[in-house]
């Protein structure tokens, strides 16, 4: 069984691979989304899902990411730059995460929100008043093909992340924490230390995230790279898929990211009013997200038809 | 110079005060922090704009009205949207979670409502746009109502909560819900009408505004965050606490503003609210 599902995520993955000799340039930006999206929800999901923390901040990440980008460009080796924007995603997570993890509930989707508007305020205010310039334009010689192979390789890197932290030691730890704080901390769990090392690791490779697909902007200014929006779609993405499993943001991603482009393409004007009635909808319907919905449910309707043949039997 | 810049930034913060006042009353009494409350704010501009402007009703004459709206509105939310999800939480932390996604989301059914209507443009009127001199600086007239708005309405509050029956059983359901219907004091009524009182001040907050200020569809959410930086300044609940941080908080705006740089009022707001944030939760006022 397991090895069924092992050699299916092979070939699937590897199929992916060859999307762009086969799809148009359309049904490429599609995929170029997809994957960049399932890499944000799943590294959000690697922290936000056990935890329960509700952060605001993937944008911040992301934006950071894209604006290492825009800057180094035109003077470091495109390699390096993608090195030089993980570290700084690693840093700057680092720092803010011993400053925030003791915050919990709405205090922490309150900061990590503030946090972003303020890493925006503070850009903005750079760029005007010392470079003197507010956009920045990245040209480099890549094509939507090799940003997308790079955003398949991060996303399904992730996947694998998430996979090893779920057996893992710190998964069983992780467990418990979600479960009740204080039986984890009695049971000699150092929660502060677990939570900081996923923090900083979901947020890593948000800000590789962005760094991979900024020169797809071509221009870039902060309010480009830092919308509110990355960040609203991540968690809305990971929580209708379910937070809590392996392929639970890959099934929020995939049908939400179509509608949201279908809507926008269709509906510009009424995609704000779907988007919040979408929003209310998953948390009442659908709380612990569709992947658990449809297991439970899976369970109730086969449980339904074994006593009916078991009820069948004995008559 | 100084004066002038403390005069603006009391002003600033008098509106600040208004706009959170309703915001502590619905997080820390009904337990629901709502993000959409700046669009609640918008909606209530908006709404003030067009008895102005088509049926030329003085926005002070309309203020009741709008306020009503606000208290209506905010009621039927709670009824529709918070109190099934009350009902379901298993503990105050899944409620705070399931609480913010849903206000989340009425943040953008509201934002998108508002920009189908009346799209994304600066909107503004004139009202009371009369010079009034205070030790000797020129404020205008529609400016200083929001600074006394603020006063009676945040100091009639607290004199309203601390020594009234109906005050009493908001402060204790604020301070010990568990316990609160041991007393014989109905959870879910006192939750839903302090929401609904809450939406009545934003509603109020946002008549004011709109008098002086140009708003837009989607300015909302920078309300919102200004009145939760207010209330957690002042500590969740408490009206004298809202009070003073957003008196604070309008002249870090205005001095930062007149001798810093402009381009820094908002990044200095944030990170002031980072920074009490981590250092007192609680509150610079609240207990802990």
């Amino acid at each position: 069984m397991f090895k069924v599902s092992y050699l299916a995520f092979a070939l699937i993955s590897g199929g992916l691979f060859s999307a762009p000799y086969i799809l148009d340039s359309y049904g490429l930006g599609l995929m170029v989304g997809i994957a960049s999206y399932v890499g944000l929800a799943t590294a959000w999901s690697i922290f936000s899902g056990p935890t329960r923390y509700i952060s605001l901040a993937t944008v911040a990440f992301y934006g950071i990411g894209a604006y290492t980008m825009a800057v180094l460009g035109e003077h470091l080796a495109y390699p390096a730059i993608l090195l030089v924007s993980l570290l700084i995603g690693a840093v700057l997570s680092l720092i803010v995460g011993v400053a925030t993890l003791r915050l919990a509930g709405v205090y922490f989707v309150i900061f990590s929100f503030g946090l972003t508007e303020l890493v925006v305020q503070l850009v903005t205010w750079f760029e005007v008043n010392v470079t003197g310039e507010l956009g920045r334009y990245i040209f480099l010689e890549l094509e939507t093909r090799h940003i997308y192979w790079m955003l398949l390789s991060i996303a399904i890197f992730t996947l694998l992340i998430s996979w090893g932290i779920k057996r893992s030691r710190i998964g069983l730890a992780l467990r418990v924490i979600g479960d009740d704080e204080m039986v984890a901390k009695h049971s000699g769990i150092h929660i502060t230390n677990i939570k900081l090392i996923l923090f900083a690791l979901s947020a890593s490779i948000m800000t590789l995230i962005g760094a991979v697909q900024a020169p797809r902007w071509v221009y870039v200014e902060p309010s480009i790279v830092f919308n509110p929006v990355v960040s609203f779609l991540t968690v809305i993405m990971a929580l209708f898929g379910g937070s809590n499993r392996l392929f639970g943001p890959v099934f929020g991603v995939i049908p939400l990211f179509l509608l949201f482009e279908w809507l926008s393409a269709n509906f510009p004007n009424h995609y704000s009013i779907i988007l919040g009635i979408l929003f209310i909808g998953i948390v009442f319907v659908l709380p612990r997200g569709v992947l658990a919905f449809f297991e439970e449910n899976y369970a109730k309707i086969s449980s339904r038809i074994g006593r009916n043949t078991a009820e069948g039997d004995i008559k | 110079m100084l004066m002038t810049t403390l005069m603006i930034g009391l002003v600033l913060g008098g509106t600040y005060s208004l706009a959170a006042l309703g915001m502590t009353m619905q997080y820390g009494v009904a337990r629901i922090m709502n993000l959409a409350y700046g669009e609640l704010m918008i909606t209530a501009s908006f709404a003030t704009f067009v008895l102005f402007s088509t049926f030329e009703i003085n926005p002070l004459l309309a203020l009741p009205a709008v306020a009503t709206g606000g208290f209506i509105l905010s009621y039927v939310i709670y009824g529709l949207l918070m109190s099934p999800l009350a009902k379901r939480a298993s503990d105050a932390g899944a409620l705070e979670v399931d609480s913010i996604l849903v206000t989340f989301g009425l943040l953008f059914l509201l934002q998108g409502i508002l920009l189908v209507i009346f799209g994304a443009d600066f909107t503004s009127y004139t009202f009371l746009n009369t010079p009034v001199e205070i030790f000797g600086v020129v404020l205008a007239a529609n400016r200083l109502i929001a600074l006394v708005a603020a006063v009676v309405l945040g100091g009639g509050l607290y004199l309203f909560i601390n020594n009234s029956r109906w005050g009493r059983n908001l402060r204790a359901v604020a301070t010990n819900p568990e316990n609160a219907p041991l007393v014989g004091i109905d959870l879910e009524r006192t939750a839903r009408t302090a929401f609904a009182v809450g939406g009545m001040l934003a509603a109020l907050a946002g008549v004011i505004v709109s008098m002086f200020q140009t708003f837009t569809a989607t300015a909302g959410v920078i309300f919102t965050m200004k009145a939760l930086i207010v209330v957690i300044m002042g500590g969740v609940g408490n009206f004298m606490g809202a009070l003073l941080s957003g008196l604070i908080l309008g002249l870090v705006e205005a001095l930062v503003s007149s001798y810093i740089d402009p381009g820094l009022t908002l990044a200095a707001v944030y990170l002031i609210f980072l920074v009490i944030l981590l250092w007192r939760p609680q509150g610079l006022y609240g207990k802990g």
